[in-house]
């Protein structure tokens, strides 16, 4: 059924709201893929089967929703309560009957399922009292982990396409555009680039015929922010999307997609399906003169078609590479035509900018970054998985307070930020506020919201290493400097990591950093070299200690390091033998080891099993 | 309107690039994968000059290429300043790694005092002196059959046909080969025959004088696009220059 006017929608709201309010118990398995990953595929199935078998009607009063992503990545399967609260961690498919019978039929927790927090020891019961939940904002997560993704019916009962409704029914182009500024919502991508000033810039493009372009390609290594959204709120996106293309005057639209983000494909299908359906997608939407329809286009799974102008040329079924920005993309993107192209992240605040204001929006965070930020936080971090914090909160909170800090028995070293093309940041830049601007200052960027946590045992050499390659993989190959750059970049870090280095390869580093940054033809490029200045501008130490000293007091670099068993120390448990690949770690039991240096690989983990600290890193 | 080059004003027209006023003005910014041919792409990056445009702070500059930059108005330009001899000389040195034989690299890199890159020569390339300009897969794609492309990407990156497999697509034209600024494609001419990207095409003879012309695809390629008879084109450069010479001479002033 199309809804032929907003009053039709207004009814059909009500009645969603009505089906909403008659739920009174709420099932919520988490089948994001990390959860999926580990089994709650299984679970749900179980679950279902269970309750059919008991005949627990689910569409009376108990409703169970696969949703998207619930954060605590780290612990999935996850399943919550609601009303309760209550919280599931590593649930499995043989915990469902009990889980049926105890939690669902009686409102009773199962302890062995809660979560245990790690400073008290003590079980917690519902996620609310979970530190990591509650020092969060959620915003852009707002619907994700809580809503079924595929359901239309629960998004409206939720209060979904209010914002759009507003919208269309009292708000014109100019009005939207207005709040939106107010908002000062700057590119959730990683530009930062003021929203509304795009949007505007579009909107006054000469040209009648635009585009619009949801940029949901994320390739930074260890970010999962977009597909966490397009996979658990893809309505939330598209709301987001509609309403932009009603500020700016576009027909058609575009939502680029990696090849590997199926299940984030399949979701905005469903939901562009449903949407369609209800006429809130396609010709005559909600029954105006505004038509707008939006397109999924995947891509090939190349890091660079991230980049705005090499997505533009993919989508037109171009080579996917980058071309000058002299002439902004919102006077000539996609096909040559005006097009405004934001990321998903962006979208997913826009129903929320328009339903609560501009202003709202605009009084939480800094100064000149407004609104909440999504990280994925992974890496040597207790608590991994996606947070969402205020513009302006620490990176010490995010890591410790809601992170849990770096794992028992290690410390922290540097904390990377904004993908590949980020920076590292030591310890005494822990207390940095989060946003666009105090992130640059400090060497590393915002970015798209990767944020990895590396502690003592990582090398700061060979974390550079890692990204220039990545990046020397990844440059598409047009320009001469990032090409020809990268490629001696790496060379050149690989020699310092194996060894080889000396101070002239600094003296090289540094100058191509300089012409990768200058002459590189797009942001990939230009940005590039920032693994490589920034642990040079922290930890330029650690690379003279490779350089001079030969040594890589991490235990990283293979050729730099060695590992030896300290005798005073080794209570001779055989741990250590039971991890070592290669198994040259030779001792009697209750008495020290030796560690035969002729056939160890310096992997370290033995290193990393240790619980007597008896092995040291020389 | 006028932009300012070198401190020399310079007039320039809306829509043009700054690398066109320059050379108009005789103001030499070097280029490697500029063709006058074809749309610019901005991938040797040897046309850097430094910008600043007008309501900048005056210590506020960029560098920019000049072949992609569109003048306006109160434009600055620099074209040889510190900054842009640097970035030229450290692109050069990279190019020069890459493809230490080419001869415009050569030139180009003693010009900016580099004999000798700093960084390792590439080794086993396929193709030795191509830079990657480009302009070869932009000539045929614009101007002939697209027959060749890029493929790959970074390191990896190289220029040919489809899967670097011989293609019906190309018709051994040599518009790719002829705009090559270091000649990097290579080429087998025997008089009766040319064998290009993998293919061997038949040569046709000239009906005058027997010469080599052009390909036999390249004729039917010609035929097909402008509807002309294939003898209009079975005509070797130089005969049908004889030819409009002549019947110049036939008309009567």
């Amino acid at each position: 059924m199309k809804i032929a006017n907003l009053k039709e929608f207004e009814v059909l709201r009500a009645d969603a709201e009505a089906a909403q309010k008659k739920i009174r118990k709420k099932i919520l398995v988490c089948c994001g893929t990390g959860c999926l990953a580990a089994g709650s595929g299984k679970v749900a199935a179980a679950l279902r089967a269970e309750l059919d078998r008991k005949g627990l009607d689910v569409d009376v009063g108990l409703k169970m929703n696969e949703t998207g992503c619930r954060g605590l990545c780290e612990l999935g399967p996850l399943v919550t309560f609601e009303p309760s609260g209550i919280f599931y961690k590593s649930v499995k498919a043989s915990d469902v009957a009990e889980i049926v019978e105890k939690t669902i039929e009686r409102d009773e927790a199962i302890p062995r399922l809660l979560y245990r927090d790690k400073a008290s020891k003590q079980r917690v019961e519902t996620y609310e009292e979970i530190p990591f939940y509650k020092s969060q904002t959620r915003w852009a997560l707002r619907n994700v982990g809580l809503l079924d993704p595929k359901d239309i019916t629960e998004y409206i009962g939720s209060g979904g396409f209010t914002a759009l409704a507003k919208a269309l029914a009292t708000m014109t182009p100019e009005e939207v555009l207005g709040e939106v500024e107010t908002a000062k919502l700057r590119g959730r991508g990683g530009g930062g680039f003021d929203a509304g000033r795009k949007w505007r810039s579009c909107a006054n493009a000469k040209e009648d015929e635009r585009y619009l372009v949801c940029n949901g390609d994320e390739g930074d290594p260890g970010a999962f922010m977009d597909r966490t959204i397009m996979e658990g709120d893809p309505y939330g996106v598209i709301e987001g999307m509609v309403i932009a293309a009603y500020a700016i005057g576009a027909k058609e639209g575009f939502i680029y997609v990696r090849q590997e983000y199926p299940l984030a494909v399949r979701h905005l299908d469903a939901a562009l399906g449903n949407m369609r359906g209800l006429g809130l997608l396609g010709e005559t939407i909600l029954g105006t003169e505004f038509c707008f329809d939006i397109r999924i286009a995947r891509g090939g799974g190349a890091f660079v078609c991230g980049e705005s102008s090499a997505l533009m040329r993919s989508i037109e079924g171009k080579v996917g590479e980058p071309r000058a920005k002299y002439i902004h993309g919102t006077a000539k993107g996609l096909y040559d035509k005006p097009t405004v192209l934001n990321n998903v992240e962006t979208f997913v605040n826009i129903p929320l900018i328009l339903e609560k204001g501009g202003a709202w929006f605009a009084s939480t965070g800094t100064e000149r970054s407004k609104g909440t930020k999504a990280f994925s936080l992974v890496g040597k971090v207790q608590n991994t998985g996606l947070v969402e914090v205020p513009m302006g909160t620490s990176l010490r909170e995010i890591i410790f307070d809601i992170g849990g800090g770096v794992p028992k028995g290690r410390t922290f070293k540097a904390v990377q930020t904004g993908g590949p093309s980020g920076g590292c940041l030591p310890a005494s830049h822990l207390d940095t506020r989060v946003d666009f601007d105090t992130l640059t200052e400090a060497g590393s960027m915002m970015g798209s919201g990767g944020m990895i946590v590396m502690d003592d045992r990582t090398c700061m050499v060979d974390v550079a290493r890692y990204f220039t390659k990545f990046l020397v993989n990844e440059s598409c190959g047009k320009c001469v400097p990032c090409r020809e750059g990268l490629q001696q970049m790496l060379r050149l870090l690989t020699e310092i990591c194996e060894g080889a280095g000396t101070l002239r390869h600094l003296e090289q580093i540094e100058g191509l950093a300089h012409v990768l940054e200058k002459g590189s033809l797009c942001a990939l490029g230009k940005s590039a070299a920032n693994p490589v200045t920034s642990t040079l501008r922290y930890f330029r130490d650690e690379y003279l200690e490779h350089i001079e000293g030969k040594k890589c007091s991490a235990g990283v670099c293979r050729a730099l390091c060695r590992f030896e068993i300290d005798e005073e120390k080794c209570t001779g448990c055989t741990l250590c033998t039971s991890v070592c690949p290669t198994a040259c770690i030779a001792g009697e039991k209750k008495t020290p080891h030796e560690i035969d240096q002729e056939a160890c690989i310096q992997c370290g983990s033995c290193f990393d099993v240790c619980s007597f600290n008896a092995i040291r890193i020389l | 309107m006028k932009i300012l080059i070198n401190g020399r004003a310079v007039t320039a027209f809306n829509g043009e690039t700054v690398l066109t006023a320059a050379r108009r003005a005789g103001v030499e910014i070097p280029t490697l994968c500029h063709h006058e041919a074809v749309e610019d792409s901005g991938a040797c990056r040897l046309c850097m000059v430094e910008i600043r445009e007008a309501g900048w702070d005056e210590d506020w500059t960029k560098l920019v290429t000049a072949c992609l930059f569109p003048v306006q108005e109160g434009l600055v330009v620099q074209t040889d300043s510190p900054e842009v001899r640097r970035t030229r000389k450290e692109i050069l040195e990279l190019l020069l790694a890459r493809s230490p034989e080419a001869e415009p690299v050569r030139v180009l890199a003693a010009e900016y005092g580099v004999e000798l890159s700093p960084y390792p020569e590439r080794e086993d390339a396929e193709l030795p002196n191509c830079i990657l300009c480009g302009i070869c897969t932009r000539v045929c794609q614009a101007l002939v059959t697209g027959a060749i492309t890029m493929s790959e990407r970074g390191p990896d990156k190289t220029v040919g046909p489809p899967f670097g497999e011989a293609t019906d697509v190309c018709i051994g034209c040599l518009a790719c080969a002829s705009s090559c600024p270091t000649d990097a494609i290579p080429v087998e001419d025997t008089g009766t025959t040319r064998t290009i990207w993998g293919r061997t095409f038949d040569l046709v003879p000239c009906a005058i004088c027997g010469a080599p012309t052009g390909t036999r695809d390249q004729i039917d390629w010609l035929v097909k696009k402008t509807g002309r008879a294939a003898a209009d084109f079975e005509i070797c450069v130089a005969c049908k220059t004889k030819a409009t010479g002549e019947a110049w001479h036939r008309i009567s002033w």
